[in-house]
Order: structure tokens, then C-alpha cells, then sequence
């Protein structure tokens, strides 16, 4: 076991969840993890969709890396990426038929998730397979993390349960809970992903993007006309 | 002549491995250019299309009968929904094949076709077929799908021998997609039970509110043809004559229930205006004289319906 997990991989493998994440530090992805957390169940076929197809897909573009003409690079890996998609899709609609109709075009959009072509471009390029296939796992997982949290406070807030189960009794049922609407809409996931990045900035500053320029403070008595 | 054969094969075997060892020769050739180089190039992208492809047909080919199989499971669950009979976790098929009745309806007389089989028939198929189906004059194309299967299949729910509801499919063009779904009626051929749409591509949370559970309750108890005097159940059947015009459709904004004429309204999906004006024209089409109004005629004036 410690063969196979050696230092590297271990590092591609548990960095992308908290300190290298691909969601709250690079800021890629957001768009599918806006659409598809209002509600657990398909938050979780997606970050599994994605997490499969970013390993899968860095694993094979590693594997031919060294003959991949450059002047096609961004077509073969696109390719790669797409055949892959596209069969995780065609799985989905055979295997979890209603996941898939909620998810509608949002599989087919893996192929546009930054997340993923980033990999292939950033580490698979230059990295032996099974490597890449680890660094692809780690930064599905990463990207699955932050859907699970945001879907958890969309879910139960939005509509009083959680996979699907009753949790909070709503009031039109007879219970308590007054369900927030705006928790449903996509809106809401940008709200919670932007405190996630707040919160993990303040835990760890050195994740916290350098102020590019300051604002001049007019300092009195310098420059100005008196 | 044995001997003559062993040696035909033999041959034929040495000449399949003349060419598999060109083509590792020629594999390594290629493998050992530069990456740049154009030979390289378009090897290496012809190649890679082939595996794709061959990856992609082959989950295409062998997941298609799990999938036409869902897509059917599917259809059924959308009838029992329209119809009010889904319930959680019961058997889909059982459930439908129970309860629900299928039947074709030839849609220029309105009168039933008993030769054909109605689970086997495929309207949607069938509208695509030349020889099924008839093309829609431009001017009576409201709905905007060019072409309707000459037969349509419809579903009815029965209690006691009795029709409790009449489950009309219906298509039509929104603004991206033609929708396509169920109207459901009461047997009086006039009162909406209920409408879903299970296939269509409209806006996600905009237009793609036609699936939301709480827009299509609105419909409940909507009446489709403008009549003066409302026949209801108890009060028996209504003469031909008084057959109205198909009314109902939706408007902007909330339907005033004070005012007259709001049984034939329904609100409109907000910020998506084209979705629902494709809507009320799609339910009117079906409604009307082109659709199922000589079938809803029938059973409306026909004491009991023929079955």
C-alpha cells in the first residue's frame, strides 16, 4: 500500500481538498456547482460524474503525453475529455435515469468544467499516469467537497430535508420551518460559496490573493494644489 | 488436397502477420518522429478519433435498451402523474397496466381504431413516418410542429366501468424545444384535471417552470372550451351545439378568480413569455377541430363511449 501511495501521490491527493482547492483557491467550476446543489442527490451523481471523468481523463492524456503533437494539444485532450463525458452520460441515462434528467445538460458541461482541462493541461501534461489519475481523483474530490457543503445548506434550508429525507417539518405540513426560496435558486450557492472562501481565507491567509495595486492614501501637504 | 488447404491457411496466416509487422514497423516509425512533425500529427489525431469513436458507439450501442427501457418507465410515470395515480415507491408497470387504458384515436373522425395495437403504437414514431402522419397547413399551425400522426393515442382512467379521467398527449414549439406532455381531462371532456410535460428543453427556472409541481396545479378545474352554460356531470350531456371554441390559455401575470372568464385562464410562467404563449397555442391546437375535438365531441355528446 505505501508502494502505491507514495509522497507524491498522497500530495495530489489530499492538497486539492483544503489547501489547493480547486472551487474556493483557483476559483474554477463554479458554474455546474452554482446549477446543481439544490439538492444532495444530484450534487453527489455530479461531483462522483466529475471526480470519474477528471481522473480518467488525466490518467489517459498522461499515459500518451509524450507523443501528443503540441500544435493539437488542446483538441486531443478535449477529445479525451469529451469521449469520456460522453460516456458517463450515456451510463447516467442506463443507470440513474431520473439523476440524469434533473442534471440535464450538466453532465454534458463536465466537458467545459475548468476543473477538468485544467488537470490535463497543469499536471497530466507533464506527469506519469497513475499520478495524474490521483491528482485527478483529488480534485474531484475537492470540487465534491464544497458541492456536498454547499448542497447541505441549500437542501435543508431550501426545503426542510436533506437527500431527500424530512429533516426540518415544514410549516405547509403542519410543522415549523418556514423554507427559504432563495435557498433554491442559484443565486444562493454563490452566496454560500463566497463565505466558504471568506471563511477558508481567514483560517489560512497565505490563501488570500496579494492586493495587486494599493490605493494612493493623499497624504496631506504632497502634490496637491494649495 | 488436405495438404493444400493447411497450406492456403498457413499462407494466410503469414501474410496477416507480413502485416501486422508492417504496421508495428510503421508504428515505431511514427512513435519515434518528432512531435511535430505532420505525419506524427495526423496519425496521432486519426488514431485517436478511432478509439473515441469506437469507446463512445460501443456505451452508446450497449446501454440503448436499458435506456429506451427508462425512457418507457419514464412515460408511464408522467401518465400516472397527470392522471393523479402515482404513488411513492409502487410499481410503475403494475400500476399503469391496472389502471390505465389505452386507446387509439383516429384524430380527423374522433372515433376509435380497434386494428391497431395500442400498446405497440408509437405516436411520436408515427408523426415522424410520412405514411402515418399527415403535414399541417401553415395557417392552422399553430402550435408550430408542421406535422401530427394521422392516429394519436390517448389513455383513459376507469373506475367501476366508468371514465374518470381522459389523457390527451399533446405537443407543441416553446422557445427552444417542442414540449411535449399530457393533458389530462375529466370526463365531462371540458374541466382540466391536470397537465405535465415530460420531455422539453425550455430555460432551466424560467420556462423550464412547466414541469414545476405548483405552476401546473394552477390548472386544476380550468375549463378548455368557451360555454355559456357549463355542463357538469350531474347534469348530463351537452347537445353538439353548444360545443364552445378552445379558450383556455395563459396570461401575464395572475388570473383575477373574481373575474369572469378566469376558468379559462391560467398564469403565465413569469420571464418566460414565449414558453407560455407557446403553451396556450399548443393547448388550443390540440383542443381545437385539428386536434381532439371531434374525439372530445364524441364524448361529450355520446352518452357512454364506446370502449
Amino acid at each position: 500500500m505505501s508502494a502505491i501511495l507514495n509522497d507524491e501521490t498522497k500530495k495530489v491527493l489530499v492538497t486539492p481538498l483544503v489547501n489547493d482547492n480547486p472551487i474556493t483557491l483557483q476559483v474554477l467550476g463554479i458554474c455546474s456547482a452554482l446549477a446543481v446543489t439544490s439538492q444532495m442527490s444530484t450534487s453527489l451523481i455530479m461531483a462522483l460524474a466529475l471526480t470519474l471523468v477528471t481522473a480518467c481523463s488525466s490518467a489517459a492524456i498522461s499515459a500518451i503525453r509524450n507523443h501528443i503533437p503540441s500544435s493539437i494539444r488542446i483538441i486531443v485532450q478535449m477529445t479525451i475529455i469529451a469521449s469520456m463525458v460522453i460516456v458517463v452520460d450515456q451510463i447516467l441515462k442506463a443507470f440513474a435515469y431520473d439523476v440524469s434528467k434533473q442534471l440535464s445538460v450538466f453532465v454534458g458541461l463536465i466537458i467545459t468544467n475548468c476543473i477538468v482541462m485544467g488537470r490535463a493541461e497543469g499536471y497530466a501534461m507533464k506527469n506519469p499516469p497513475l499520478e495524474s489519475f490521483m491528482d485527478g481523483i483529488g480534485n474531484g474530490l475537492g470540487y465534491s467537497l464544497i458541492l456536498v457543503i454547499v448542497a447541505f445548506f441549500r437542501e435543508i434550508l431550501g426545503s426542510g430535508k436533506l437527500l431527500g429525507i424530512e429533516v426540518f417539518k415544514l410549516v405547509k405540513d403542519g410543522g415549523w420551518y418556514d423554507p427559504n426560496g432563495l435557498m433554491l435558486l442559484p443565486p444562493s450557492a454563490f452566496f454560500i460559496i463566497g463565505l466558504i472562501i471568506w471563511g477558508m481565507r481567514q483560517w489560512k491567509p497565505s490563501q488570500a490573493e496579494k492586493v495587486e495595486y494599493k490605493i494612493m492614501s493623499i497624504a496631506h501637504g504632497e502634490g496637491g494644489h494649495h | 488436397m488436405p495438404k493444400c488447404k493447411h497450406m492456403e491457411k498457413l499462407n494466410a496466416t503469414l501474410e496477416q502477420y507480413e502485416q501486422y509487422r508492417k504496421f508495428i514497423i510503421y508504428k515505431d516509425k511514427v512513435l519515434a518522429l518528432g512531435n511535430d512533425s505532420l505525419e506524427k500529427t495526423i496519425a496521432i489525431a486519426v488514431s485517436l478519433c478511432l478509439v473515441c469513436a469506437v469507446l463512445v458507439s460501443f456505451a452508446a450501442v450497449a446501454l440503448k435498451p436499458l435506456q429506451v427501457g427508462n425512457k418507457a418507465d419514464d412515460m408511464k410515470k408522467n401518465i400516472l402523474d397527470v392522471a393523479g395515480l402515482l404513488e411513492e415507491g409502487a410499481n410503475i408497470n403494475k400500476a399503469f397496466s391496472d389502471k390505465i387504458e389505452s386507446k387509439i384515436v383516429d384524430l380527423e373522425t374522433g372515433e376509435y381504431v380497434e386494428n391497431i395495437n395500442a400498446d405497440e403504437y408509437d405516436q411520436r414514431k408515427a408523426a415522424k413516418d410520412p405514411a402515418q402522419s399527415i403535414s399541417i397547413p401553415k395557417d392552422k399551425d399553430i402550435a408550430h410542429i408542421r406535422v401530427k400522426a394521422k392516429y394519436a393515442k390517448v389513455f383513459l382512467v376507469k373506475e367501476n366501468g366508468a371514465i374518470k379521467s381522459i389523457i390527451l398527449p399533446i405537443n407543441g414549439y416553446g422557445l427552444w424545444s417542442t414540449l411535449y406532455g399530457f393533458l389530462s381531462l375529466d370526463a365531462d371532456g371540458q374541466t382540466v384535471q391536470s397537465i405535465n410535460f415530460y420531455d422539453q428543453q425550455e430555460t432551466p427556472g424560467l420556462g423550464g417552470e412547466v414541469v414545476n409541481p405548483k405552476w401546473r396545479a394552477l390548472w386544476k378545474g380550468k375549463k378548455v372550451y368557451a360555454e355559456s352554460d357549463q355542463p357538469s356531470l350531474e347534469k348530463g350531456l351537452i347537445s353538439e351545439a353548444d360545443i364552445g371554441e378552445p379558450a383556455l390559455s395563459l396570461i401575464k401575470g395572475s388570473v383575477d378568480t373574481t373575474k369572469p372568464g378566469s376558468e379559462y385562464q391560467v398564469d403565465g410562467l413569469a420571464g418566460a413569455t414565449l414558453t407560455s404563449t407557446g403553451v396556450t397555442n399548443l393547448v388550443r391546437y390540440w383542443t381545437s377541430n385539428e386536434g381532439f375535438a371531434p374525439y372530445l365531441k364524441k364524448v361529450r355528446t355520446v352518452k357512454e363511449v364506446k370502449s
